[in-house]
């Protein structure tokens, strides 16, 4: 880091705002997209939804983009250590019963969404 | 940084004040990245019991208000929005009072939101929907008892996310007692930089809970 000596970088007010207006749209396709039956695709499409927002948050606001890649590095980390966190999880409760009588009433059903 | 020599804020372990301001920005992510990790086990806690309760969880999230939500939600982003603002008076030397503004503006908004969280739970309350002893439920396809466990998760998450945003709210102020006595410039703006990224961590966790919470439910 030492033999970066550039100035901070100051974003546009264009881009806050842009950013602040795609924001408010993914809020009203997320709220839309509610309404719609859309089957088993509509807690993906919501998640989606989401981690645009966020990555756009994380990008802009949080000056990820503008930020040293060790930052980035940082905020992926956080992210693909969450992955681990939910996947170890997810990995557990769903095979638990495999081979034998499961112990809860989905694991019988053997229904994940 | 020209003139990093001079800067008082310029601490002698670091070679320069851009070094200073890195280190400081990539500390407040490695907290951020645990907080990640805090909100990620109820998250996981959530679609475990999600799965496992599916039809309490599509009943209980009818009960919430899509309008406050959405409402919240949009006041939230336009509170990062003020944030950033803030940061970015900082660094363009705007004046102690343009970044006041903006800092106040972001509180004004983060309390715009506990309130209307406050609303959502007194009607909670009153609706008997808080879990305890008091806890009513008529619908008879769900359980009383699988109904509650909808609402612990609601009123945990949604209660966690607010307890961040009164820290929030009180980081603000400190922000601005900050500007006030001309510790923040252009040369140094870290506090409110980083600061800004605790908000806007906590904006983004409000981004996952508004859809998981109220939404994916409705259809």
């Amino acid at each position: 880091m030492s033999e970066h000596h550039s100035e901070h970088h100051v974003v546009p007010l264009k881009i806050y705002f842009l950013i602040f207006f795609a924001l408010m749209i993914g809020t009203v396709l997320t709220v839309a997209a509610a309404f719609v039956n859309m089957g088993f695709l509509n807690t993906p499409v919501a998640l989606i939804i989401a981690l645009v927002k966020a990555s756009l948050v994380i990008l802009f606001f949080m000056h990820v983009k503008y930020s040293p890649k060790l930052v980035g590095l940082f905020a992926v980390a956080g992210f693909f250590w969450l992955c681990i966190l939910l996947a170890l999880t997810m990995q557990d409760y769903y095979t638990r019963g495999w081979g034998q009588e499961a112990p809860v009433e989905f694991l019988k059903q053997g229904s994940f969404f | 940084m020209s003139d990093h020599a001079h800067s008082a804020h310029h601490l002698h372990q670091f070679e320069t004040a851009q070094q200073q301001y890195e280190a400081a920005s990539l500390g407040m992510w490695a907290f951020i990245i645990q907080e990640i990790l805090f909100f990620g086990g109820l998250f996981g806690a959530y679609t475990v019991y999600r799965n496992e309760y599916i039809e309490a969880f599509t009943a209980g999230s009818h009960l919430l208000s899509i309008g406050w939500g959405t409402f919240n939600t949009i006041v939230l982003i336009a509170s990062s929005l003020t944030m950033a603002l803030a940061v970015r008076a900082a660094q363009t030397n705007a004046g102690r009072n343009a970044i006041t503004g903006w800092l106040v503006a972001t509180i004004i908004l983060g309390c715009a939101f506990l309130g209307v969280k406050y609303i959502e739970y007194s009607s909670k309350w009153h609706q008997n929907l808080i879990p305890g002893s008091m806890f009513q439920w008529n619908d008879p396809a769900v359980t009383l008892g699988n109904a509650k466990i909808f609402f612990s998760f609601y009123f945990v998450m949604t209660g966690m996310h607010a307890l961040h945003m009164v820290v929030g709210v009180g980081i603000m102020l400190w922000m601005i007692a900050k500007v006030r006595r001309n510790e923040i410039s252009a040369q140094y703006f870290t506090p409110i930089e980083i600061s800004g990224l605790y908000w806007h961590f906590v904006d983004i966790v409000w981004i996952f809970l508004f859809p998981l919470l109220y939404l994916i439910g409705r259809h």
